[in-house]
This record gives structure tokens, sequence and C-alpha cells, in this order.
């Protein structure tokens, strides 16, 4: 009973690694850019909430919704002044950029909000559920983080694939000049994904901070790191892969916390990693790279 | 019959590689015409910067009394301008139905009229229609080419640009993509076409142009063309 405890927390814990590494593998897939600073959108979104629904008493909803508008504009204004000029640059220059961008990020939510740490309101207002004459008990924000997070995957996917913009957008990641030559407008295409990669960024950062509700500018920063592993490990620039990577990083993460070492936790998730990559280098879901002829 | 399209003394640079140098043609309604050259010549060049792929540094590209050398991309194909890529650049993850569907990507004249043009894109390559819920990457490389060309149909050109459309295909199937391209000019489409295979597109083109490293070197009537010593020697290998 212990153990299917922690596969659930496991489970909840990695839909909202899911979550966060949607948005840097259909930013890597579309772009063709890692966006390091997409970790600090989601603590952004997490002070949006902290404010709107802890201090203001806004509908938690109302507030997520909020959140969610906020990032949006956030991740494409830092799209279109950070990197789009630096489209044709080489990707080392957009990666430091990126990495730069971070740092701002944390250093203005410092100087506007200090860092010491702010004590988050569960957004979530459904009560944990009693199971096997209360043997196990599931808290309402791991039940509703893992139906999010499958919500949100499958709807994804749908548009992805049932949709124009989706077309479009499978079609940029793929070729982008023959996009191009198809009339796909590619800063639009990359505009839109920076809209949803930071969207799910303020639900997934409303989800974490009600399970681990300390809230600090660099809150972002490892749940960002290891959601980045998360897509790395499924196959970056894969949508499903983001979502086994994260699911799976989840799971190890909390199991070997309970069953190995706490502080080794995160040392094991990169191990796994590191054997994932050995044996498979493109990811669990990873395509192929298409060799041109 | 008058002018479509006209290229007046553009100039493309890659970095500090002066690729294209003050090259100028132009291609009435109606007409196949070609352009043919060496590898490096520029021709694929020349055809990225008509579509918008590539900048100008100077000169002016018109079309249909347009200037489309400042415009982007996906703007110029919206005038009907379409391009098959060297290379063939389909999307290989989606589907043969998928790739045309993306090749309609900028229609708004309603699903029946679509419709309609799959059932003439199908009608012209059969060969796409029994593969059409086939990923494009598992096609062979001539009916890649055949989605290549069905996929710029489907945007209803009104002019066609074509890179190299016999690259890397055996003599049958290389007589049927020459065969198609007269067939869809037939039915009032204007063609660029880009070859190496120069004998076949002087037969099948109205006029020619020579490109050479950058420049046009010469220019004349298909059969004119075809019959020059120099351009014998150097592109028809007798
Ligand atoms: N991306 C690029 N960067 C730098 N130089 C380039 C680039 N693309 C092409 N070139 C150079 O520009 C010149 C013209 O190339 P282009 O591809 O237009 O030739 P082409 O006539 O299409 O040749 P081919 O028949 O081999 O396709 C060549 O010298 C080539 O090396
Ligand atoms: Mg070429």
């Amino acid at each position: 009973m212990q153990f299917l405890s922690y596969l659930i927390n496991g489970i909840s814990l990695g839909s909202v690694y899911a979550l966060i590494a949607l948005g840097y593998t259909m930013v890597y897939g579309i772009a063709k850019m890692l966006n390091f600073a997409h970790g600090d959108v989601i603590m952004i979104g997490s002070y949006v909430i902290f404010f709107a629904f802890g201090s203001f008493g806004l509908n938690p909803i109302l507030s997520i919704v909020l959140s969610m508008v906020v990032c949006t504009i956030l991740g494409v204004t830092l799209e279109r002044v950070a990197y789009r000029p630096l489209r044709e640059a080489p990707s080392l220059a957009v990666l430091i950029t990126a990495i730069g961008v971070s740092y701002l990020l944390q250093q203005v939510a410092q100087l506007l909000w200090t860092s010491s740490p702010k004590s988050f309101q569960s957004v979530v207002g459904l009560a944990p559920i009693s199971l096997f004459n209360g043997e196990l008990t599931i808290s309402g924000e791991t039940i509703v983080t893992i139906v999010a997070c499958v919500v949100i995957m499958v709807g994804l996917i749908w548009f992805v694939n049932h949709t124009p913009a989706g077309h479009a957008m499978l079609a940029v990641s793929e070729d982008r000049g023959a996009a191009q030559l198809m009339g796909v407008n590619v800063n639009a295409t990359i505009s839109l994904t920076f809209a949803i990669g930071s969207a799910l960024a303020a639900v997934a950062g409303a989800l974490l901070c009600s399970s681990y509700p300390t809230l600090q500018p660099t809150t972002g920063a490892m749940p960002g790191i290891k959601a980045f592993v998360a897509a790395v490990f499924g196959g970056i620039g894969s949508i499903p892969g983001a979502f086994l990577g994260g699911i799976l990083l989840g799971i190890i993460e909390n199991l070997s916390k309970a069953y190995i070492s706490t502080q080794l936790s995160d040392a094991i998730v990169f191990l796994v990693l590191i054997i994932v990559l050995l044996v498979k280098p493109t990811g669990l879901l990873g395509k192929k790279v298409n060799v041109k002829v | 019959m008058g002018e479509m399209l006209s290229v007046k003394n553009i100039n493309v640079y890659y970095g500090s590689i002066h690729a294209i140098k003050d090259v100028s043609f132009h291609v009435d309604e109606g007409e196949i015409v070609t352009l043919i050259g060496a590898n490096g010549a520029g021709k694929t060049t020349t055809m990225h910067a008509i579509s918008g792929l590539l900048k100008l540094k100077s000169g002016e590209i018109d079309y249909c009394g347009q200037i489309i050398s400042k415009m982007e991309a996906h703007k110029i194909i919206r005038l009907g301008l379409a391009q098959v890529p060297e290379g063939r650049r389909v999307f290989s993850g989606l589907t043969v139905q998928q790739n045309l569907q993306m090749g309609a990507y900028t229609r708004r004249d309603g699903k029946e009229a679509i419709a309609n043009d799959f059932d003439m894109v199908y009608e012209l390559l059969p060969r796409l229609k029994e593969r059409r819920s086939q990923p494009a990457g598992t096609l062979s490389g001539g009916e890649q080419q055949m989605l290549a060309i069905g996929r710029a149909l489907m945007c209803k050109p009104k002019m066609l640009l074509l890179d190299e459309p016999s690259m890397g295909l055996s003599p049958l199937l290389v007589k049927e993509i020459f065969k198609i391209i007269r067939d869809v000019n037939r039915n009032g489409v204007t063609v660029l076409l880009v070859e190496q295979n120069a004998k076949m597109a002087l037969d099948i083109a109205n006029r020619a142009y020579v490109l050479e490293t950058g420049t046009i070197k010469m220019e004349g009537e298909a059969t004119e063309l075809a019959n020059n010593i120099e351009v014998r020697k150097a592109y028809l290998g007798c």
C-alpha cells in the first residue's frame, strides 16, 4: 500500500514535469532552440496566482486563467525580443541568451518580491480521498494534477494532428523552408508555440506550488531542469515523449526518494537519463534524424 | 500573353559569397522556360530568391505586375507562385494526404474546391492515391517527387517553379515527370524549370537561359540553344 502511495505521488509529480516538458519539447521541435528560461516562466506564473488568489482572494480558476494570460504574454514577448533577432544566429548564442533570460527573470522576481519564500495556498479545493479502509489516501492536488495532465495531453495531441495550425507546427518542425513555401508564417507559428508552452507552464506552476507550497524566485529552476531532462528522456521534439518522460521521471524520483535515499534521488534521476541516452541516443520516443540526400 | 515573372538585375550573397551576379530574365504567361547550368551555377539560389526564401542585395523581382522581392515567402505563395524545391522536401512524418493538405494551406475557397483538386491531383498522379495514408518518408524517391509536385499544385498555382524535378530518377520516371510537367503547363500553369537534364528540359521548353557561375551566359529559343555548339558541348555532352 505504501508502494502504491509513492507510485501515485510519483505520477503526480511526473505530470507536472510532463506539462513543463511539453514547453521545452515543442519549442525545441519547432524553433530548434532550448528555452532555458521556461522554468522561470513557471515561477512568474506562480507569483501571479499567489497574489491574485492568495492575497486578493480571486476565484482560483480565474487566478489560473490570469496566470496563463500573463505567462502567454511573457513567453511571446521573450521570444519576440530576445530570441527572434537571433533566428539565424549560431545555436550557442541562442542558448546563452536563454540562460541570460532565465537569470533576468529570477533577478526581476527577487527585486519585486524579495527572495524570502512565500507560502503558497493550494488552488485545489478537492478533499483527499481515502481508499482500502483508509490505508491509502490520495490528496486532491494529486488527483487534479494527474487529470489535468492527461486532459491537456490528449487535447494537445488532437490539436497538433487535426487543425491547420497544428499541421503548420508539424511542417515547420520538419522543414522550415518547405513550410514557408506552403504559405506557413514561421514567425507566427513559433509565437503560437511559445504561447501554448507558456500557458501550460502557468498551469504547471499552479499545480506544482499547490503540492509543494514554497514559492521563491528560484522555484522554477530545478523543476525546469528536471522537465528538460524529462523531455530529453522521452525524446526531445516528441509530444508523447514529453508525457512519458515526465511521468517516468516523477516515478523514478519519488521511488528512489522513498527506497534509496532522499539526497541521492536527483543523482539517480540523472543516472537513468545517462543510461537511456547511451542505449537510445534519441530518447525513448525520439525520431531518428532524417539524413538529407 | 504578357510578362508574368520578371527578374531584374538581381544580386544575391551568402555572407561574402556573391552567388548571383546581376541576373535578369523573364517568363511570359503560359510559357515553359528553363534555366540550365552546371552544379553550383546558382540555379537553386535564383529559385529561392524568387520564392522569398532568400533576400536580394539589389535588383527587383516582379510577378503579375507586383514587386515581390521585398515580400515574405509565406505571402508570395498566396499570389499563386508555387515552388517544387530541390530535393523534394516532402514532410516525411505526414501522410501523403496530409502533405497535399499542407499544399492547400493558404486556400480559403472552401472544402469542395479543395476536394476537387485532390481528385485532380490523384488523377494526374495515380501512384499517390494508392499511398494516400502512407507517411511520405516511406515513399520511393520518384513517388516523393510526384508528391512534391502534387503538393505544389494543391495551392492552385498560376506559376510553378520546379528545381531539378528529375534528379535521381530512373530514365522511365524522368520521362513520366516531364510528361506531367507538360500536362500541368497545358492546363494553364506557367512553368519555370531548373534542370541538369538539359536535353529533356530544352525539349519541352519554349525558351531557355544558361546560367554559369552566377551570371546568365546565353539565352534564346529552346530549339535554338539545343543546336548551339557551346551548349551541346557543355550541357548535352555531344
Ligand atoms: N547556404 C549557403 N551558404 C553559402 N554558400 C552557398 C549556400 N548555398 C549555396 N551556396 C553557394 O552558392 C553557389 C550557388 O549554389 P546553388 O545551390 O544555387 O547552385 P545550383 O546551381 O542550384 O547547383 P546544383 O545544380 O548543384 O543544385 C554555389 O557556389 C554554392 O556553393
Ligand atoms: Mg540546385
